[in-house]
């Protein structure tokens, strides 16, 4: 088993976490949960795949999942922003029709083949870096190298910009940016938006780059899910995203890849000899990503480090509080 | 009634402005206007449309019909940028700052300047040099959630003024303010109209109404009794009655205390608010039966968390309470609930009641354990009926049915649904935060009565009340209780509190200990 | 006071206003809301079946004729309803607490494992009478479920862990759980299911009457029915006639009351994750034992658990409407097997969710249009 391997192709399986996970978090700043992600996700993984089979241009299959995605996610924030709705359970709803919408137009696509593909390529001199190099700068997609720049770029945005300050203050204190002249159910819209086509993206990563092709439900196996987990886990910072990302995609490779071996340090291989241990394997992103959770919750108790404190709740001008 | 013709003198002019709420005309054909430079008072009681008038002014809410002009000129705001625009800032009551961020993060919230970028440093400076300009210091960098309550009000008054505002709303300012902190507020609000400031000061307290405005208006069930009169040779009688619609009656017949054995003893307790800083401080009193004993002090000073420890709500890192004897700190709600504590929480729709259940589910909330509504695990709904009907006829609650989800009561009556709750219980004991918070006259003087009645009947009451006014007229005692210490106590005779009673609490809220005002007072 | 305008309608001085109801709104007009939210889901529905090339006539008339057009189809839909009752008062009891339990479905497939195990392990010989193997079964199949719904709930009351990612999370570790079984252990000569078992082990059928009432002749509809009808019961029972059910609808609608009333939360949260997830078991053992009758993933892992959310939200967690409502599913399941495009029932359920949810402001909001004054 070569971990330098392993890594590699963790790293390009994180990024499908990664935009799911930030687009996830930049809507929760703003005070909204949506837990639609897995079902915009699908969304972006069939609409990318359907689109690039139809024009042959992965290009515009991008687009078109994060576009479509991003649409979806606007069901979301109506429902929530403008009617009031309790966002849990509008966020599920989204995940069902979202499932559903991506089954019907995704009919016989899965027999569609192989499309053209996003380009992978090397970054001249950091790929000969020992260790980093080949695991984060050799024969990746572009779309990782996209995912580099998205973590400091997010961090910047939400901590050091205008509109970052206006992010947080929606997600804090509705009431006090509303007092200011903020547009809160504006800035809600965009960023459930921004979220929805985050997701697309992380949806379009999958069937157009890591596992390229349309596999229904089983393209996303729940990542969406695990995304929101990883949230929470991240206490809403993009640094911690990427970290919790990246890791995340190295376990699934590195559970698909354990089983190949014989012999493992030194040891006949238990996973070779018995390959039904796999769906013990199966289980651990699953399992991580509880372990996970609790980890961050009971990190958030200690520290009294909290959610955005508007998160979930619906703004109402003129009703008391958050 | 009419205010004098219109003129640039006149900064703000409002005419004619309606609002109507599901249910409420909040604001019938209002006319108010503010001249330049002078401080004007909006004098009213609890929903008699003062924040109306003003969120309307600011932008928040958008007027029926009327006109608003701004020196002269008429406007429309559709939203509070608008208002701000036009020079009109509002200094809310509950302040709208961002606890996670800093001084300086929270003035620059929602301005055009920086574009994206931001480079605090620069605007540190700018905001600290404006501060000093108008005598409000305060830390740039410092995080909101760090601050006093006095200090947060100057950020939120920083805020405003750095836009520009040529108009401040300053609304029930002094709510969450210590008597001297009054002081400073009001030498500021001074200053500021020398700079050529005008202000808008809302309220419901006449004293301070009379000693800052120069001009008041007043407004009784949204419309106004008053219209710009002048503060000077008006006395608090008249606009006690411009207000209230009737000469108020401030004394409640009350017998004189008979206080028995102690019910509640509370000594030497520790603990900590809900951000794990310390709350209460080695707090110690103690409540008689057939007494009401008073906690005074300014908000947030552990009087929420006195009450969590004693409702069982809170744990305490030190100390003991006692009830009847019994030690309750520590265990559970339950513990204290099963040995008669009642408890009469600061936040009736968030803590007291829930809201999307029935006026029964209500007030069976601490009896549904017990027979005869609960046999073996089951409820008897009909016990239930019977007992709410029973409650709603003795505490004339106003509501169709038993079966009505209490959000849809009025404060004053979710008031009487809780106390009633309480008092059914024939409690030795009760503790009670804020009753009459938000309440209008009648529904206080309701409360007030039932507060008595309790001490008629011999139990202990404690009363936690931000109101002065409200614990000088029911107390026996008073405590007054300042960053989770006792600073003293007080013993009140029948009849009214003496000036010199007053000015000693008031001493005692700002941090003087009893002894300290004493000594001073004999040397 | 509560107030809320919409700026953006605004034009020619009339505007849209919501304004909260002060008062309840009439017995029938939830039920009229939650009909026209329906019907709005069909037409939307219709037109993305139209969309991807299906006739929504058709499909729609396939699926009231597949599913109510004959005795036979009729107990077939009933079948297909047995366990989403379950799996919707699984939900309904968790939800009325605000407990958003999605693991509906881990729940329910450790609810089939469990009775199965009973029968595969085996635990009880091949020949137990089945007046001791159904009981026995049930035992397992609500203890299974249980022991899912535990999990969640003890993490959330111990450790506030977000019950709705971890119990997500253990639905896809019931099914890798039963998936090594059926593969591993109880696998039939290879294939990727268990032995089939013994009839004494099987939920009684209509069908085993035909002899004595020859009408039942073909019919599949099982004892699972009076299970999830006597379970519906006692959920009613328990939400609204026990001191249990008190402190569930008092936490689920205010907890800071409930805290301040003296409830223990935290041992409500597993007690009721505990009693969902028991539910949803008794679901996955019907299942198994009155349909599958042995242990295999794609007909026991079919997302009941997923319907259940659905239903119990459109039966407004009502115990005797989630029976109705569970019919009208099971016929949109039954029926949806055969219609292409094969998402359409899952995508149907979706948008008939969103729409019932997009729907419910209408019961808490009037809205009215209002001329403005001209002004100034």
């Amino acid at each position: 088993m070569d971990f330098i391997i392993i890594f590699q192709a963790g790293v390009a399986t994180g990024t499908v976490l990664l935009f799911a996970t930030i687009g996830e978090l930049l809507t929760e700043r703003s005070g909204v949960l949506n837990l639609g992600v897995e079902g915009m996700m699908l969304i972006g993984a069939m609409t990318g795949f359907s689109v690039t089979v139809a024009t042959g241009n992965p290009w515009l299959g991008l687009l078109a999942a994060m576009l479509f995605a991003g649409l979806v996610s606007q069901i979301h924030a109506l429902i929530t922003i403008t009617l009031h709705a309790d966002q849990v359970v509008s966020g599920l709803a989204l995940t069902f029709l979202g499932t559903g919408i991506s089954l019907v137009l995704g009919e016989g696509l899965s027999k569609a083949g192989t499309v053209a593909l996003l380009p992978s390529f090397s970054v001249p001199l950091l790929s000969q870096i020992p260790i980093l190099g080949p695991v984060f700068f050799t024969r990746q997609s572009i779309l990782v190298y996209i995912g580099y720049f998205l973590v400091p770029v997010t961090w910047y945005f939400i901590n050091r910009t205008r509109p970052g300050l206006h992010l947080r203050a929606v997600g804090e204190y509705p009431a006090a940016a509303d007092a200011l002249g903020i547009n809160v159910h504006g800035m809600r819209y965009l960023y459930v938006f921004i979220g929805g086509m985050l997701a697309g993206l992380a949806g379009a990563t999958i069937s157009l780059a890591v596992a390229p092709g349309w596999f229904s439900e089983l393209t996303t196996a729940g990542q969406g899910w695990i995304a929101v987990g990883l949230v929470i886990f991240a206490q809403w910072d993009p640094v911690r995203a990427a970290v919790g990302s990246y890791a995340f995609g190295a376990l699934r490779r590195l559970i698909l890849d354990i089983q190949g071996p014989t012999v493992l340090f030194g040891f006949a291989n238990p996973f070779y000899y018995n390959p039904y241990w796999g769906f013990f394997l199966q289980m651990l992103p699953y399992a991580f990503t509880v372990i996970v959770l609790v980890i961050g919750s009971r990190e958030a108790i200690r520290k009294r480090l909290g959610s955005p404190a508007a998160l979930g709740n619906t703004y109402i001008r003129g009703e008391r509080g958050l | 009634m009419a205010d004098e013709q219109s003129s640039y003198e006149n900064v703000v002019e409002m005419r004619g402005i309606v609002k109507r709420f599901p249910g409420v005309l909040a604001s019938d054909h209002v006319d108010f206007s503010l001249r330049r430079g002078e401080i004007h008072a909006l004098l009213g009681e609890n929903g008699a449309g003062k924040s109306t008038l003003m969120n309307i002014l600011a932008g928040l809410y958008r007027q029926d019909s009327g006109s608003i002009s701004v020196n002269g000129r008429p406007v429309t705001f559709s939203s509070p940028r608008d208002a701000i625009k036009a020079g009109i800032g509002m200094v809310h009551q509950h302040f709208m700052l961002v606890p996670s961020q800093t001084v300086t993060e929270n003035v620059l919230l929602g301005l055009d300047d920086p574009r994206f970028l931001m480079r605090l440093s620069e605007y540190d400076k700018k905001v600290a040099e404006l501060g000093e300009q108008f005598g409000l210091r305060v830390d740039p960098r410092a995080k909101v959630w760090q601050l006093s309550v006095g200090e947060q009000q100057r950020v939120e008054i920083l805020k405003m003024l750095y836009r520009g505002a040529q108009v401040l709303i300053m609304d029930e300012p002094t709510a969450v303010l210590a008597p001297q902190e009054i002081e400073d507020l009001f030498e500021t609000l001074r200053s500021m109209t020398l700079q050529g400031k005008s202000i808008i000061f809302i309220s419901h307290k006449l004293n301070e109404v009379a000693s800052i405005a120069d001009r008041i208006t007043v407004l009784r069930r949204g419309q106004m009794t008053a219209g710009g009169v002048s503060a000077v040779g008006v006395s608090t009688q008249e606009l006690a009655r411009l207000m209230v619609g009737r000469a108020v009656v401030f004394h409640l017949d009350k017998s004189p205390a008979s206080p028995g054995e102690v019910v509640l003893d509370v000594k030497d307790v520790y603990a900590e608010n809900d951000k794990g800083l310390p709350a209460l401080r080695g707090l110690s009193l103690n409540v008689r039966k057939g007494e009401i004993v008073g906690v005074a002090g300014v908000a947030g000073n552990g009087q929420r968390e006195l009450s969590q420890v004693i409702g069982g709500l809170r744990k305490c890192a030190k100390g003991e309470v006692r009830l009847k004897g019994e030690l309750v700190s520590n265990r559970s709600a339950l513990y204290g609930i099963q040995r008669g504590l009642a408890y009469v929480p600061e936040d009736r729709t968030h803590v007291g009641s829930a809201p999307n259940l029935s006026v029964t589910d209500n007030v069976i909330m601490k009896k549904y354990r017990q027979a005869p509504i609960s046999h073996s695990g089951l409820l008897d709904m009909n016990q239930a009926t019977r007992f709410a009907k029973g409650l709603k006829e003795a505490y004339d609650i106003i509501v169709p049915t038993v079966e009505t989800p209490v959000r849809l009561l009025s404060g004053g009556n979710l008031q009487r649904v809780i106390l009633a709750r309480e008092i059914s219980g024939e409690p030795d004991f009760m503790v009670a935060v804020q009753p009459t918070r938000g309440l209008d006259v009648g529904a206080i003087e309701g409360v007030h009565r039932l507060l008595l009645t309790q001490r008629e009947a011999g139990s202990g009451v404690l009363l936690i009340s931000e109101e002065l006014d409200e614990l000088l007229w029911l107390s026996d005692r008073i405590y007054v209780i300042y960053e989770g210490r006792i600073m003293g106590e007080i013993q009140l005779g029948g009849g009214d509190a003496s000036q010199e009673t007053v000015d000693v609490i008031g001493q005692m809220m700002t941090g003087t200990p009893l002894e300290n005002i004493r000594m001073e007072r004999d040397a | 006071m509560t107030e809320t305008t919409s700026p953006k309608t605004r034009r020619g001085g009339f505007r849209l206003q919501l304004e909260p109801r002060l008062s309840e709104p009439s017995r029938w007009f939830p039920a009229a809301v939650s009909l026209g939210a329906i019907f709005v889901a069909l037409v939307l529905g219709g037109i993305v079946i139209a969309f991807a090339g299906g006739d929504p006539f058709r499909s729609y008339a396939h699926i009231a004729r597949a599913s109510f057009g004959s005795l036979g189809v009729i107990s077939d839909t009933i079948v297909k309803a047995t366990p989403i009752i379950l799996t919707a008062l699984a939900c309904s009891v968790a939800f009325r607490m605000k407990l958003w339990n999605i693991g509906a479905e881990g729940q329910f497939i450790m609810g089939a494992f469990g009775a199965s195990a009973i029968v595969l392990t085996p635990i009880l010989p091949a020949e137990t009478p089945r007046w001791l193997f159904v009981p026995v079964m049930m035992l397992a199949g609500m203890l299974g479920g249980a022991l899912w719904g535990f999990i969640p709930g003890y993490l959330k009351a111990k450790f506030n862990v977000n019950e709705i990612i971890s119990s997500l999370m253990l639905n896809y570790i019931a099914i890798a759980w039963i998936n090594y079984w059926i593969f591993g252990v109880w696998s039939e000569g290879g294939f990727q299911m268990s032995a089939k078992f013994p009839d004494n082990a099987w939920l009684p059928r209509l069908l085993d009457y035909a002899e004595s009432i020859p009408a039942f002749r073909g019919l599949t509809t099982h004892a699972g029915l009076l299970i999830g009808i006597l379970a519906a019961f006692v959920v009613w029972l328990v939400i609204y006639r026990s001191r249990w059910g008190y402190e569930i609808r008092l936490i689920g609608d205010n907890p800071r009351a409930a805290n301040y009333a003296g409830i223990n939360i935290a041992r409500n949260v597993i007690f009721v994750m505990m009693l969902s997830g028991a539910l949803a078991g008794l679901g996955g053992m019907s299942e198994v034992t009155g349909v599958v009758h042995r242990l295999q993933t794609s007909p026991i892992a079919a997302g009941y658990g997923f319907t259940g959310i659905i239903v119990a939200w459109l039966a407004k967690l009502h115990p005797a409407v989630v029976i109705l409502v569970s019919i009208l599913f099971g016929a949109l399941l039954l029926a949806g097997r055969e219609i292409q495009p094969s998402g359409v029932p899952k995508m149907i359920q979706g948008i008939i969710l969103v729409s019932l949810i997009a729907s419910d402001f209408l019961l808490r909001y009037r809205v009215r249009l209002i001329r403005t004054e001209v002004e100034g």
